[in-house]
């Protein structure tokens, strides 16, 4: 804070709460390195999403009927008679689409520069949460519409839980609230996704913020800006947030929205990408759809776990393949952060990682047997490879001398 | 504040029972939210057994219905589908049903009370998807060595004309024959043994 009271409104709120140092700290005086590309327009857009979501969902309920009588017929209504109501529910479900695009580029332009390294592991595990907290309530989402896909994808995803030793059962039970899947999950999944998942997803992202803001951004050098300063104690390679990062994001927010309102009003359905087609059809608990595939953010996942002719191994294995992420900070044993100065074995780890993160997302979409459950046997070892030989091509790889200051 | 004078022994032993206590106190009160997700006693009295009147199933017909919310089959086999319940040559992996799949009734070649009526829970012992009932053999696009049976579409596990499991696919486990009974000649009880007959 400058020191000199100042008067007026501002003043008297300043008094009385940080409202001129907040916005210094985590705006206006938060510098971040100048060199910030393409791949750091997605935090920011990921805010925008989210606040996207929650508006639209607000807006969802005021409509929405939670009960299995009522639930698909009442998203009908939204489509059809609310003014406006096909538009905010297309908001809503391009968004939970979009919010994972934007999330995947994040988590990758942290792999690409190594933002997960020393000093930013806690940042890194409070991001992972916030992408496992946003599978749960994507998931759950996707049960509200109470189409077919909404009920067996939710038989399908419930029923993994079974395949826990002892006690299995009887949780799948206590998770549906009933011997079936029905009113009672409906209406927990809908108290859930309405307010216990978004206040949790909030509080970590809040979280993730402070911590990155704690340490500092990284960026693709992954040089430390801290090295430098000038006179005055402000890194000699970075810029105050506000403005120069405000108004590139908000030409990237510019961009994105226009590619988002191409889909919402030409193909919200995303060729059944987005919202699969069996999903216009009510839940029928007698009749499962000939194809069974979760939306598309999943399906990397879920080809892990029909890549596995055994029920436990495979649920483990896609849970492992979640949780595996949380580790990263530990598996890279590179001395240097950003893949410019690293050697040709993470940068063919790297390739062949996302390879086989989009062919296994590719055969999920898929009905498996095969040459496809072959070639996802392939994609699953090459995903845990990547991960579980971490420590080891990382540490052998030649990198190349990082430079002292950012470059351009 | 000065800490001068202070019993620090005492005053870590007070902190810590006050945890503990207040712990405890928390916990016993998680207990009620975490109960009130089971199912409630109106889903657990919805339970109530089903008759089927099954004289009308033409032999190769296959009856759909309710019990607890799950689909219920009722197949009623021809003899040519019995007599390719005892020649195939598949590999199952449970083929005398050592597990407990099915009532003590039901632990035999056809799992069922009377053999050419077999009742299932329509529901894939895999991941809970209602397979497709193919009676059609042979059918290579679905198997080489299909003899009939029920194929789940989700993740692909195959099951014989008694819903016994084949060897290598995601499922573990046979499909579930429900308790049932007859009374009479032509009406099935599913959902109640003979021992509970009401």
């Amino acid at each position: 804070m400058s020191g000199n009271a100042q008067g007026g409104l501002l003043g008297w709120i300043d008094a009385r709460f940080p409202l001129t140092r907040m916005w210094n700290e985590h705006v206006a005086e938060y510098y971040a390195p100048k060199n910030f590309n393409f791949w750091y327009f997605f935090g920011s857009l990921a805010l925008l999403v989210l606040v996207n979501q929650i508006v639209t969902g607000i807006f969802l309920t005021m409509h929405y009927k939670p009960s299995a009588e009522e639930a698909f017929g009442s998203v009908e209504y939204i489509m059809r008679d609310v003014d406006w109501g096909w538009l905010i529910r297309y908001m809503h479900s391009t968004g939970a689409s979009a919010f994972f695009i934007v999330i995947y580029l994040h988590m990758f332009r942290a792999m690409l520069y190594g933002s997960y390294q020393r000093p930013r592991e806690l940042i890194w595990i409070l991001g992972m949460l916030i992408y496992l907290v946003l599978m749960a309530e994507a998931f759950m989402g996707y049960v509200l519409p109470w189409g077919q896909m909404s009920y067996w994808g939710a038989q399908v995803i419930i029923s993994l839980f079974g395949a826990i030793p002892f006690f299995g059962d009887e949780l799948v039970t206590w998770i549906r609230g009933d011997y079936v899947i029905g009113d009672a999950t409906l209406n927990r999944f809908f108290a859930l996704h309405v307010i216990a998942l978004p206040l949790v997803l909030l509080a970590l992202v809040v979280a993730h913020i402070l911590a990155l803001h704690e340490v500092g951004s990284n960026n693709p050098d992954g040089v430390d800006i801290k090295q430098h300063k000038d006179k005055d104690g402000k890194p000699l390679d970075g810029i105050p947030f506000h403005p120069y990062y405000t108004v590139k994001d908000i030409f990237g927010v510019g961009v994105f929205l226009f590619l988002c309102a191409l889909v919402i009003f030409f193909a919200p359905e995303m060729g059944g990408l987005f919202l699969e087609y069996p999903n216009f059809e009510r839940a029928d608990p007698l009749a499962t759809p000939d194809h069974i595939a979760p939306v598309w953010y999943f399906t990397p996942f879920y080809a892990i776990l029909r890549a596995v002719p055994n029920d436990l191994a495979g649920v483990v294995l896609m849970f492992a393949a979640v949780i595996v992420l949380f580790f990263l900070p530990w598996l890279d044993r590179s001395p240097v952060r950003s893949i410019r100065y690293r050697g040709w074995m993470y940068k063919t780890a790297l390739t062949l990682f996302v390879i086989s993160f989009v062919v296994l997302g590719y055969l999920g979409t898929q009905p498996a047997g095969g040459l496809y459950t072959l070639l996802a046997q392939v994609g699953t070892l090459i995903y845990f490879g990547f991960f579980l030989l971490m420590p080891f091509y990382t540490s052998w790889d030649k990198t190349k001398p990082v430079p002292d200051r950012v470059t351009g | 504040m000065s800490n001068e004078g202070v019993d620090t022994g005492r005053r870590r032993f007070l902190t810590r029972a006050t945890v503990a206590v207040g712990g405890a106190g928390a916990l016993a009160a998680l207990y009620p939210f975490l109960a009130s997700m089971a199912p409630s006693e109106r889903a657990q009295a919805a339970g109530a057994p089903v008759e089927i009147d099954v004289s009308r199933l033409e032999p190769g017909e296959r009856l759909t219905t309710e019990w607890r919310g799950r689909p219920v089959w009722v197949v009623r086999r021809s003899d040519e589908m019995l007599e390719r319940l005892r020649t195939q040559e598949i590999r199952l992996r449970d083929p005398d049903s050592d597990r407990d799949q099915q009532p003590e009734y039901a632990r035999n070649l056809y799992r069922s009370i009377r053999e050419e009526f077999l009742v299932l829970v329509g529901i894939c012992t895999h991941l809970g998807c209602s397979p497709l009932y193919r009676p059609d053999a042979p059918a290579p696009e679905i198997h080489e060595q299909w003899t009939g049976g029920f194929f789940c579409p989700c993740h692909g596990s195959y099951f014989d004309l008694a819903g016994r499991v084949y060897a290598g696919v995601p499922a573990q486990l046979n499909m579930a024959v429900p308790p049932h009974r007859y009374v009479g000649d032509t009406v099935l009880v599913v959902g109640e043994d003979e021992g509970e007959a009401a």
